[in-house]
């Protein structure tokens, strides 16, 4: 046979001359909303800053200087700050897959610690502040525990341990509220957080700035570490990561004791923005940061989201809560609106995990 | 063994006995929460007339303000234990309103403290302070101290709820009465003309949400100089907003309530006036009234062109306004609560 023979088909090949050679491939699909759907799955803060934006840009344009002015737009951080140090602690919780409700109670038996350590026994702010914190942690490590070694489910744990937390804070406290003024001259280590930056007419407090930056640090902990990806990946799916080498257990207590002394941070900070120490605040913190957390895009079935977008999420409420007692609406549009706004974060975080499956 | 089943019926045998001799009247207390000093205080009143009067007293409290079903459950508790009379601060005004008359029925008597029944003869009897009055007392003493300025007054109007209970409405209509304000309908906040209010908002009563909401009130005009509260918590919540944009040395901050907290602001020049109310009274004129219902079916009167009994207000300041009476704080400290 000569080379030409080798090229050609033999005869009873013939038939095969006209038909495809090319290999097996995957049509990609490259509709607009298809790669819409991809850009946000890769970047799940994307849609709570867009939401973001819009707001502003509407509230801006109904009400002009008066929203966009540098007192405005500063107050709508100082009234987030709170949430935004809850909801970075409720973050990590989520995208293991688990869910606190203890964290509002957490936050206000660290703040009433800090008070009666300092009012009721005479020890110095310092140390006080230090207890605070191992309150906390100690609160979230007993979550921890039960979640990750007893292995009961998050939702149960943390709704008895805000009930718990709750009660001791009642107990402990029997109710009283320290004066800001007391706080003043004894402990004003404990307003920390309310000390304030000007610049022009822009208020900075410190508890903003602090809130901010941890939320910065969280992120590049959770995108650009070790243990911040064992995190996503315990969320996504806790026996593949336990096979691919996570210690699954010690990873979780360790989220949830992080949860419970940034709880705390929260606590001091609480104290700076009302000034007071009062046993009946921040009841509605764990809802408020579950809120933000969601309108935030990050998905509560664990593994996915960013925590920058539980911030965007956070000013997306206090963007329309202000905005509209400014438009000078009832407050119950506000919540009617808040609402929709959780169901519609949570129906595109369903659309986007399509493109995973 | 036979011997330790002697004792112990025996000691049954006793026990009984002496139950029955105790059978002294019986009472019970059934507070919103046991948390809020408010009602701390009035079950202290309550327990130390009881025991005055050698009445048993009982109470109860719901986990958190707004919890009816723990109070339906203890006056179902009350009626079963076969108790004179119950002492009740409401949660739900209405709702409770059914259990109440089942109690009645029971031959109980029943009062409400501090706030009314809707409708309000659905008890026997309420002991409360005139919210109205209360309001009225801290709106002239804020006219008479402005002079002159107080028709320029702009007005900040922090109140309860979005929900307007009857307590937030009456002090915050008091108020506006007492400063000279025209009400329109005395029956909801909210529906005033009067420029001089720039707005109301709400803040469930505590620091929290009165600082939010005076600063909320700050952005829709920074001038405000005079700032009504619905209790002192909110008030220094406010005070918090003003101190953060320098403005806490030219505004003047009434408020409601008389806690002690409270009234250390009054004299530190926090707040510059209060309306004190009395719980510690309201529960033990609650307790004389069961003692002497189930001694001899007497029913206690509301005060004459009232229908409720008023266990007063006073109103409390270190700078007195001409034409509005008042006490200084050091007395009223000696009669605050919480």
């Amino acid at each position: 046979m000569n080379e030409e023979n080798l090229n050609k088909p033999q005869a009873f090949e013939a038939v095969l001359s006209e038909s495809d050679t090319s290999t097996v491939q995957f049509t990609k699909k490259t509709s607009f909303l298809y790669s819409i759907q991809k850009l946000l799955h890769s970047n799940p803060a994307l849609v709570p800053l867009l939401v973001l934006l819009a707001s502003l840009v509407i509230f801006g344009a109904i009400l002009g200087n008066k929203f966009f002015s540098p007192f405005t737009l500063t107050l709508i951080l100082q009234q987030v700050a709170i949430v935004g140090f809850v909801g970075a602690a409720q973050t990590l919780v989520i995208i293991t897959a688990g869910i606190d409700l203890s964290v509002g109670a957490i936050m206000v038996l660290s703040s009433v610690f800090m008070g009666q350590i300092t009012f009721r026994y005479g020890l110095p702010a310092e140390f006080a502040v230090l207890c605070g914190f191992i309150i906390g942690g100690l609160c979230g490590f007993i979550n921890g525990f039960l979640v990750a070694v007893i292995r009961l489910p998050p939702f149960i744990v943390t709704l008895g341990m805000w009930q718990i937390v709750l009660a001791t804070n009642f107990l402990y406290s029997a109710n009283e509220t320290i004066r800001s003024q007391d706080i003043e001259q004894h402990a004003a280590l404990l307003q920390f957080f309310g000390e304030k930056i000007k610049i022009g007419g822009a208020v900075l407090t410190y508890g903003v700035i602090a809130m901010v930056a941890v939320v910065l640090i969280l992120h590049y902990i959770l995108t650009s570490t070790a243990w911040g990806r064992h995190v996503y990946a315990i969320g996504d799916d806790p026996d593949a990561a336990e096979l691919a080498g996570v210690k699954v257990k010690k990873t979780l207590i360790s989220v949830y004791v992080i949860t419970g002394l940034l709880c705390s941070l929260a606590g001091w900070a609480l104290i700076g923005r009302i000034g007071s120490i009062s046993p009946t605040a921040g009841q509605f913190a764990n809802i408020e940061s579950i809120t933000a957390v969601v309108i935030g895009g990050i998905s509560l079935f664990g593994g996915r989201g960013s925590i920058l977008g539980m911030l965007f999420g956070a000013l997306i409420v206090g963007v329309f809560s202000l905005g509209l007692r400014l438009i000078g609406t009832d407050p119950q549009w506000t919540y009617l609106l808040i609402g929709l706004l959780i169901i519609v974060a949570v129906a595109i975080d369903q659309w986007i995990r399509k493109v995973a499956s | 063994m036979k011997k330790t089943l002697v004792t112990s019926a025996l000691s049954a045998i006793v026990l009984c006995g002496s139950s029955i001799t105790q059978a002294e009247t019986g009472a019970c207390l059934i507070t919103k929460t046991d948390t809020n000093p408010f009602f701390v205080k009035m079950k202290e009143g309550a327990n130390a007339k009881a025991k005055e009067l050698g009445v048993s007293l009982k109470s109860y409290a719901g986990k958190i303000d707004g919890d009816s079903e723990s109070q339906v459950a203890a006056i179902e508790t009350c009626i079963a234990d076969g108790a004179k009379g119950i002492l009740i601060t409401a949660s739900d005004t209405k709702g409770i309103v059914p259990a109440v008359q089942q109690a009645r029925d029971a031959g109980l008597l029943v009062i409400a403290l501090d706030t009314p029944l809707e409708p309000i003869d659905a008890a026997d009897a309420t002991f409360a302070t005139d919210n109205f009055l209360a309001g009225e007392l801290i709106g002239k003493w804020a006219a008479a101290s402005l002079g002159g300025a107080a028709k320029h007054a702009k007005i900040a109007m922090l109140d309860l709820a979005v929900s307007q209970p009857s307590v937030g409405v009456l002090r915050d209509q008091g108020f506006l009465q007492g400063f000279g304000i025209d009400l329109g309908d005395p029956n909801k906040w909210g529906d005033e003309t009067d420029s001089r209010i720039i707005g109301h908002d709400v803040t469930a009563g505590n620091e929290e949400g009165g600082r939010k909401a005076m600063e909320n009130l700050l952005v829709r005009d920074p001038a405000i100089n005079v700032v009504y509260t619905i209790n002192e918590p909110a008030a220094a919540g406010a005070y918090e907003a003003l101190k953060a944009v320098d403005r806490q040395d030219d505004v003047l901050i009434v408020s409601v309530d008389g806690g002690c907290p409270g009234v250390q602001n009054i004299q530190d020049g926090i707040i510059g006036a209060t309306s004190q109310q009395y719980p510690l009274l309201m529960a033990s004129k609650g307790i004389e009234a069961i003692a002497a219902w189930a001694k001899d079916g007497t029913k206690p009167e509301p005060t004459e062109g009232k229908n409720f009994f008023d266990t007063g207000v006073s109103l409390i300041t270190d700078k007195p306004a001409e034409g509005v009476d008042s006490i200084d704080t050091k007395q009223g400290l000696d009669l605050c609560w919480g």
